[in-house]
């Protein structure tokens, strides 16, 4: 029901908006928790575990009962709390855990059953037959159980993420929070204030306070339209700060297009990174419900939301409404109700000494005993000495007091203290480094102290880093005491609730207590009190309280449970904004990537790098045929293939050579201009890290080249070599692997395709194996490179990266006119596992030089990353597995890599493990199956029959193990 | 968490690559014991409290840091190039 003339909604602008396939209307301003208020929608949910009706309890975020799932666009969005989402037109959202409708669900009948329900019902009845957990009872509980449901398709919504910097971040627009960015922007700091709400102003827009003889919220506005105002002031709305991290690191979630009917090109949400200097935490305090029978029905709300209904929205939460407090607070929710035309049925005040405040019923000591009513509150039951009575009532405002929103200052391990006077935890100081507390968050809860408090915190703040503060004196306004007596369970046989959201009562923690769970952390876990997406914020103290009454303990004692972000609850898709599909990993594509597309390639990852499969042609009706005719191309003509993913480092300097000889095994000093060189890599752990050529371009000038998959991981040790263990050196490197598009031209008549787009032709004489220098390609500056991975007389041409599509493109079109044609990475593998040539397959961080084969390749003159390592007695011998060619026998049998080997006459079982296959392929120029793998002491078993088993793909092969050059073991063809 | 690179300035710890303690930098010479070695590639102290690690600007100004932090506040103490820690090595 509205009220007229009250709250900050704009009537003019009516929202049309559909609740469980009702239409309803509502006011621009509304959130859809008042707007269904306004229209008498009492019952907006079924619990969690015994399907119970309920309302909604508060106007916050803080919000346990009041889930929903909003529809949007064939998406689905559950455990929406209904006192977050603000009203737009067509907003849909229905009720969730309930079947098969909100009024009538069946599963209300675990109400009935609940005595067998309570807490560890499912530990202790589900034990056995210990198979019928996965499929039967979890699944049953899962159905029963359990809040909202998702739509199952992919989440579509644009979410973004965000970094943002400043001296002072304020958390909270309370009065603390804005006296203190008021005095922080005038000493101009830059000065972030932060909000969840989607309007500022925090209890001065739910509560009528006066300030400096004006509304509060008129106030505020004057204060804000200042802080607007200024350049060095941002104000950010509907952002709730999530998390305190390290050196002054706060996450926060911005809600961008949730509020909007159409969102249009906006976010859905926005999840920031916060750097601040400095912080002022002036987030409130979160008011909390006392347990009693029955506590949950709907009506039954906090008297603070019931203020905050009336006052911002112009809602009445029902029609005659009974307070139960306390604490002095009830005064201002009498009083509000009254002057709207509310009725006040009746005050009903646990402190024997209650003082009359106005022309109401007040019970004295009394107690509220019992909740009545079908679908929502009736009348309630009410004890005092004189015994109990019943009390005609459609709402309930509960008030236990308040708790300070202190969850930010325990991010980073800090317990907070109790004050018994105000019956709250409050933050203690420098928890979080940087981050200071006040107002109603630091246990201040009138609202001349949170003016006060908000100018001492920002003071501090300004202190800290060095900003002289402003002389600002704090506005008059309301200085009451808060008088609170503690009253957290009224005694009684029935269930009252403490954690709304997951049904947990005061009963199940008792039973936990009396189970032995008597920590705060085991009760937690054991009656999943505070587990719920509200994450227990306004039932947590209340449960502790319980405890160690049950126990025995005091509060402080039994202190409370660890706070860890997200202080609201933060959805996957906002932390991960921009990492769905293609957004996970950044694409490189090489200039050649468009024509090896245009020519039909698949193209396959190698890290982030995309390189061409195959290249298929009209007829072939597998990928294994196109590889065939490209390996057949390469050994017989010429093929081209782009090689610019490899790793490529420019290395100056008077040092560079010696710098050369420490990283690599074997030596370069002693290389020329104008040759190439081989080298191995090991890391300090004497294992093999990296291999490559290096180029002598000139004199203290070489490029080194890495293998695609460890050029960023080569060119950090590198920088580590130089920094750490030989920072005098003189010499420099920088990774060009992007400056430079590299073409493999690969077969007998690679010189022949060179010569075609050189601007002058090779002498052989001058180009020998391993050879490079300078070329000049129409004009344009590149370097060749005689070098082979294929075992072919073969090439590799660079040019600057701006002309590698031309070039390419060039090449392929040429080598077709000679029969030939480019190359993919299956046929690249296949001609290099045809010579024995090492990828990341067999260097894959476990083998040492020695497994592989090129222990001669480790210089004993000089000292290199490694030496020491490599030499250990485990890493060398016949007990190691060592790198070895395998043949099927039978040669059109297929091996695949991973499959393991066993001697002939062994079962095939972990414990007779002989050694594994790293490398397979189908060698179209042996006609066989060709394997590289390891195994134990093989370099002296060649000749040896084994037998291959691939758990994985259920085959057995008989192989003969080989030296792993199959062909063209003398290297002929690559000198020719 | 935020490291302050003695040539970029403050960062993002998103920006640098974790390497391990600082001990990697006090590499045994040539014909060190084994004992040497193994300590130096294997045995590492797990302090509560003042730890010393490597740290890379990886994302920025390539250069390696030794972060002196502390793993029960995880305030940071300082900030010093390997570089310079290391001048006067070989």
């Amino acid at each position: 029901m509205r009220i007229d003339g009250k709250g900050l909604i704009d009537r003019k602008t009516a929202l049309n908006f559909r609740f469980d396939g009702r239409s309803y209307t509502g006011f621009q301003g509304d959130t859809l928790a008042s707007a269904l208020l306004a229209n008498g929608v009492r019952m907006v949910g079924r619990s969690f575990k015994y399907h119970r009706p309920r309302g909604v309890m508060t106007a916050g975020s803080e919000e346990p009962s009041a889930l929903v799932e909003v529809i949007e666009r064939g998406q689905q969005t559950p455990n929406v709390r209904a006192t977050v989402q603000e009203l737009h037109e067509g907003l849909e959202a229905r009720s969730q855990n309930r079947w098969p409708s909100l009024r009538y669900d069946l599963l209300a009948m675990n109400d009935l059953f609940a005595p067998f329900f309570g807490a560890g019902f499912y530990y202790k009845t589900f034990m056995w037959p210990r198979a019928f957990w996965e499929r039967l009872y979890e699944p049953a509980i899962r159905r029963a159980a359990g809040l909202g449901s998702l739509s199952g398709k992919h989440d579509e919504g644009i979410y973004e993420k965000a970094f943002a910097f400043c001296d002072l971040l304020v958390i909270g627009s309370g009065p603390a929070g804005l006296m203190a960015a008021l005095e922080a922007a005038r000493a101009g700091a830059d000065v972030i204030l932060a909000e969840e709400d989607s309007r500022m102003g925090g209890r001065l827009l739910a509560d009528t306070v006066e300030i400096d003889g004006r509304p509060g919220r008129d106030w505020a506005e004057g204060v804000l339209a200042e802080l607007d105002a200024m350049p060095n002031v941002r104000l950010m709305t509907r952002t709730a700060v999530t998390g305190a991290y390290d050196h002054g690191t706060f996450g926060a979630l911005e809600r961008v297009g949730l509020h909007l009917a159409q969102p249009g090109e906006r976010p859905r949400e926005c999840f920031w990174r916060i750097a601040a200097k400095q912080a002022v935490l002036a987030a409130g305090a979160l008011e909390r419900p006392i347990a009693f029978a029955d506590n949950d029905r709907p009506g039954v709300m906090m008297a603070g939301a019931v203020r905050a209904y009336l006052n911002r929205w112009g809602v009445a939460s029902g029609k005659s409404v009974a307070i139960f407090t306390n604490n002095g607070d009830a005064r201002k929710t009498a009083d509000e109700l009254t002057a709207a035309g509310i009725e006040v049925a009746a005050v009903i005040d646990s402190r024997p000494d209650a003082p009359a405040l106005g022309d109401y019923r007040l019970y004295r000591g009394a107690q509220v005993t019992g909740t009545h009513g079908r679908r929502g509150l009736e009348w309630i039951s009410v004890r005092d000495q004189n015994g109990e009575r019943r009390v005609e009532a459609d709402c309930l405002a509960v008030s236990g007091g308040w708790n300070p929103t202190l969850h930010l200052t325990c991010h980073m391990n800090s317990r907070p203290v109790w004050r018994p006077e105000i019956a709250a935890f409050v933050p203690v100081d420098g928890a979080v480094p940087g981050l200071h507390a006040c107002g109603a968050a630091a246990g201040v809860f009138s609202t001349a102290g949170c003016l006060e408090d908000g100018l001492r915190a920002a003071g501090a703040a300004l202190e800290a880093i060095g900003q002289k503060a402003p002389k600002i004196a704090a506005p008059k306004a309301e200085d009451g005491a808060y008088d609170i007596s503690p009253l957290w369970v009224v005694p009684g046989e029935r269930r009252a609730w403490l954690d709304f959201a997951n049904d947990v009562t005061a009963k199940d923690v008792r039973l936990s207590a009396q189970e032995n769970f008597r920590s705060v952390e085991h009760m937690k876990r054991y009656t999943t009190q505070g587990m719920a997406p509200d994450q227990g914020k306004n039932s947590n103290v209340g449960a502790l309280a319980v405890l160690a009454d049950a126990t025995g303990r005091g509060i402080p004692e039994t202190g409370t449970t660890t706070f860890r972000p997200p202080y609201v609850p933060v959805s996957i898709a906002a932390m991960g904004a921009g990492g769905r599909a293609a957004g996970f990993a950044p694409q490189r594509f090489t200039t050649s990537h468009e024509a090896s597309v245009e020519r039909g390639a698949p193209m396959i990852e190698a890290g982030l790098w995309y390189r061409p499969s195959y290249f298929p042609r009209m007829g072939e009706t597998d990928w294994r045929r196109a590889c065939n005719r490209e390996v057949h191309n390469v050994r017989g003509r010429v093929g081209v293939c782009d090689v610019s993913t490899l790793g490529k480092i420019d290395i100056q300097g008077k040092d560079a050579a010696r710098f050369l000889d420490f990283v690599y095994t074997n030596t370069f000093s002693t290389l020329q201009p104008g040759r190439v060189r081989y080298g191995l890599m090991l890391r300090e752990d004497g294992h093999v890290m990296d291999d490559g050529t290096t180029a002598c371009l000139a004199e203290n000038h070489y490029l080194m080249t890495t293998t695609t998959a460890a050029a960023g991981l080569v060119m950090r040790h590198l920088e580590f070599v130089h920094q750490a263990l030989r920072p005098s050196w003189d010499v420099r490197f920088i990774s060009v692997t992007e400056q430079w598009a590299q073409f493999a031209v690969a077969g007998p008549r690679s010189r022949d395709l060179l010569n075609s787009v050189l601007d002058q032709k090779l002498d052989p004489a001058a180009w020998p194996f391993m050879a490079c220098g300078a070329v000049s390609v129409s004009g344009v500056a590149g370097r060749l490179f005689r070098i082979s991975f294929s075992g072919e007389h073969a090439y590799e041409i660079a040019v600057p990266a701006r002309y590698g599509a031309a070039l390419f493109r060039d090449l392929v079109a040429r080598a077709e006119t000679m029969g030939g044609g480019a190359y993919g990475m299956e046929a690249l593998n296949v001609l290099r596992v045809e010579k024995g040539l090492l990828t990341h397959a067999e260097i894959h961080g476990r083998t040492t030089a020695f497994d592989v084969g090129l222990e001669k390749m480790m210089s004993k003159k000089k000292d290199f990353i490694g030496k020491a390592a490599a030499a250990r007695p485990g890493l060398l011998g016949a007990g190691r597995e060592q790198l070895v060619g395998l043949r099927p026998l039978d040669a059109e049998r297929e091996i695949g890599a991973g499959a393991h080997l066993f001697r002939k006459s062994d079962p095939a079982k972990r414990e007779f493990d002989q050694g594994y296959v790293t490398s397979a392929c189908y060698s179209a120029t042996l006609r066989s199956w060709l394997g590289l793998a390891f195994v134990v002491n093989g370099r002296a078993r060649h000749g040896e029959t084994i037998r291959l088993v691939d758990h994985m793909r259920k085959t057995e092969v008989l192989c003969e193990i080989t030296d792993p050059v199959f062909f063209d073991p003398e290297g002929e063809k690559v000198r020719g | 968490m935020r490291i302050t690179c003695p040539l970029c300035g403050e960062r993002d710890r998103r920006e640098f690559y974790y390497y391990g303690a600082d001990d990697y930098l006090r590499r045994p010479g040539e014909g060190a014991a084994p004992e040497a070695w193994d300590s130096y590639l294997h045995l590492r102290d797990n302090p509560a409290g003042i730890t010393r690690d490597l740290w890379h600007h990886e994302m920025g100004c390539s250069a390696w840091l030794v972060v002196e932090r502390s793993t029960i506040t995880h305030e940071i103490r300082s900030v010093k190039l390997v570089s310079d820690v290391q001048e006067g090595g070989k």
